[in-house]
């Protein structure tokens, strides 16, 4: 009796042992795909813009002029556009989603209002980036038009001001959603604590919760700025594309993704399909750098 | 257990790798399993409405079906190069280096005439006259505004206002631009020098929009702006039009007429692989290009049977007769007679075996 309950004992740790095997190795593989994955794409892109390399050198990163027909490229003008289009997006972003994710967040977690005002901005995340490229041609620029009259400046209504005020929209939801839900985590007993001792509601954000969610709060902004680097069609549509680099916020430019979007199809010659695709490294590269950094104060920010 | 994970690993690349290898061999090995009465083609998209409709029409009188995938003329060229399509199609002839990196000759056989128009917003949309100097001029950004002494001199009773011109071009690499291009270059030492001839340019002024509905939505709302859309596509949207001085000095509207009329020369070469910009015909609309097909001549390649390669030499034959009364239907220029006669010449030429497909 005694001899074969341990038999089946042992049978039984024996089979759950294996099925725990299986699901590490499964997870093991899955995380490894991933990995490869991303290797794949970055060897992909570097292989595969070798002829442009060899061509251009570093010229490529800071030349100012873009020629498929003489064979020049530099890809500056780009660059500055996705840094300008981006970070501009951010700025303009940024406190909008903020003082949203502190009325979800911090006022009114539940009821109508909020519920309704979370599913329009799921829906503002779900809505296709063409869509908001039309918005922008048929009422963003006329009205930016307008502005730029008013300004004395060249009316073109497209530029980099334009792709960055829709661009802003695009990415609002991605910061939102990440800073209302740090914001909505914060332990109330610390907010608690503080209002024991008699600080106002503003003193309360302001002191109390604004340094505990600080690091969360810089993720969703950093989440909400790597949608934007990548952004394509809407941007295509509204940043002018001229390839010259910008001497203003209302100057039309063009971005890395979009160069690549518009050119790629019908890119003939080695070397200009190359200088597409090392466009394409770059942009890769500005990424993985802008989150390693981003990363860095993340820590920095959550150890303080 | 550390060692077994190493393993895994290991082994997981390996089938990866060993699969990414699989792969890429079979693509380049692959030969197009030939339906029964199937052909397929890839290329140029400016001529895909006229195509769809020509195809249509054979599958019906002949009974053989002709897949064409609206790719764009590069990806056309390419696909043809690596022998997976029966015939490419491209708005510019290939260039003697394309020619050169193709494994085969490849022959062209020109199919419909395509032109380009210079369209803009100005107040009451008048018809404006241009000359090639005063259109460079603009399209360099020499000429800023409208009531420039030398835009107001060629039209005159034409009220120009003083507003600045913005160029709008296309931002997407395309066959249209190659055309403009093209003709700026032949007509104006100034462009040829400072942006050349080529599908995307190094614009030295103005905006760019994606496609030909791009820049004529950017027209349409930007007052003062100028650019260039396909004649298609101007005229089905009604979009003022400019008439273009040709190199016998007549002024020409851009029509069908005017572009097959630009076709009709004496000094067209045996192989048609020519730009027809600034056409020396006195009636010839001066921005004016051919669309091409492109197959190989020597048809027995990638074990293609004798029957497939009669059924595109076929095709094209009808394309180049019978399927010329669809070309102005639909906004395409027909070809001069001449001309369908010298590609019927160089159709002839395509073999299977060393045997003529066409007789």
């Amino acid at each position: 009796m005694n001899e074969t309950l341990k038999l089946t004992d042992a049978n039984w740790s024996k089979a759950i042992s294996r099925k725990e095997k299986g699901f590490t190795i499964t997870l093991w593989l899955v995380a490894i795909s991933v990995i490869i994955l991303v290797m794949a794409a970055f060897l992909t892109l570097l292989v595969q813009s070798i002829p442009s390399i060899k061509a251009n050198g570093f010229s490529f990163i800071y030349g100012r002029m873009w020629n498929p027909i003489t064979g020049e490229f530099g890809a500056l003008p780009f660059l500055a556009g996705t840094l300008l289009t981006s970070f501009l997006a951010l700025l303009i972003a940024t406190p909008f989603s903020i003082a949203v994710a502190l009325f979800l967040g911090e006022y009114y977690k539940k009821g109508m209002m909020s519920q309704l005002l979370k599913n329009m901005i799921d829906l503002l995340a779900a809505i296709p980036s063409v869509i908001y490229g039309f918005w922008g041609l048929f009422v963003l620029i006329p009205i930016v038009r307008k502005l730029q009259i008013a300004l004395d400046i060249p009316p073109y209504g497209v530029g980099i001001f334009s792709a960055s005020v829709i661009l802003s929209i695009m990415i609002m939801p991605y910061a939102i959603s990440l800073s209302r839900q740090v914001i909505q985590m914060m332990p109330s007993d610390l907010k608690e604590a503080a209002y024991a001792l008699g600080a106002t509601r503003f003193e309360v954000i302001r002191k109390v919760i604004f340094p505990h969610v600080l690091s969360g709060l810089f993720a969703g902004i950093l989440l909400a700025l790597g949608r934007a680097l990548g952004e394509t069609m809407a941007v295509t549509m509204l940043v002018g594309n001229t390839n010259a680099l910008p001497d203003s916020i209302f100057a039309p430019g063009n971005t890395m993704a979009s160069v690549i979007a518009n050119e790629f199809t019908e890119a003939t010659g080695a070397v200009y399909s190359a200088a597409l695709v090392e466009i394409g490294l770059l942009l890769f590269v500005v990424v993985a750098i802008i989150n390693l950094v981003g990363k860095r104060i993340i820590k920095h920010l959550a150890y303080t | 257990m550390k060692i077994r994970n190493i393993l895994m690993v290991a082994s997981t690349l390996l089938l990866l790798v060993s699969c990414g290898n699989n792969s890429s061999q079979s693509e380049t090995e692959q030969t197009p399993a030939p339906k029964a009465n199937t052909l397929i083609g890839a290329g140029a998209t400016f001529p895909y409405p006229l195509y769809s409709k020509m195809f249509d029409e054979y599958s019906k009188q002949e009974g053989v079906r002709v897949n064409y995938q609206s790719v764009g003329s590069g990806a056309g060229i390419k696909q043809l190069q690596n022998k997976i399509v029966d015939f490419g199609a491209s708005d510019a002839p290939m260039s003697d280096e394309e020619l050169k990196n193709s494994p085969a000759p490849i022959i062209h056989i020109p199919t419909a005439l395509g032109a380009v128009v210079i369209t803009y917003n100005l107040p009451d949309n008048p018809t404006l006259k241009f000359t090639p100097e005063v259109l460079s001029g603009v399209f360099l950004g020499e000429i800023k505004k409208w009531n420039d002494p030398k835009i107001a001199q060629l039209n005159p009773g034409v009220k120009l206002p003083a507003t600045p011109i913005s160029v709008i071009h296309r931002s997407d690499g395309s066959g249209t631009t190659f055309i403009f291009s093209d003709y700026l270059a032949k007509v104006s030492r100034g462009w040829e020098t400072a942006v050349g001839r080529g599908k995307s340019l190094n614009w030295p002024t103005g905006l760019g929009a994606k496609g030909n509905e791009g820049v004529s939505g950017f027209i349409k709302q930007t007052p003062g702006s100028i650019g260039y859309v396909e004649l298609a596509y101007a005229f089905q949207n009604k979009m003022p039009m400019a008439t273009l001085q040709n190199q016998s000095g007549n002024f020409v509207a851009p029509t069908l007429t005017a572009t097959s009329a630009a076709a009709n020369t004496d000094d067209m070469p045996a192989d048609l692989r020519v730009s027809i910009t600034n056409t020396p015909a006195a009636d010839g609309y001066p921005l004016c290009s051919f669309t091409y097909v492109l197959l190989y001549q020597k048809q027995a390649y990638n074990n293609r049977s004798p029957e497939q390669a009669k059924r595109v030499v076929d095709l094209i034959d009808w394309m180049l007769h019978d399927g010329q009364q669809f070309n102005e239907a639909l906004e395409y220029g027909k070809l001069p007679e001449r001309v369908e006669k010298k590609a019927t010449d160089i159709l002839k030429t395509v073999t299977y075996n060393n045997e003529l497909l066409l007789k």
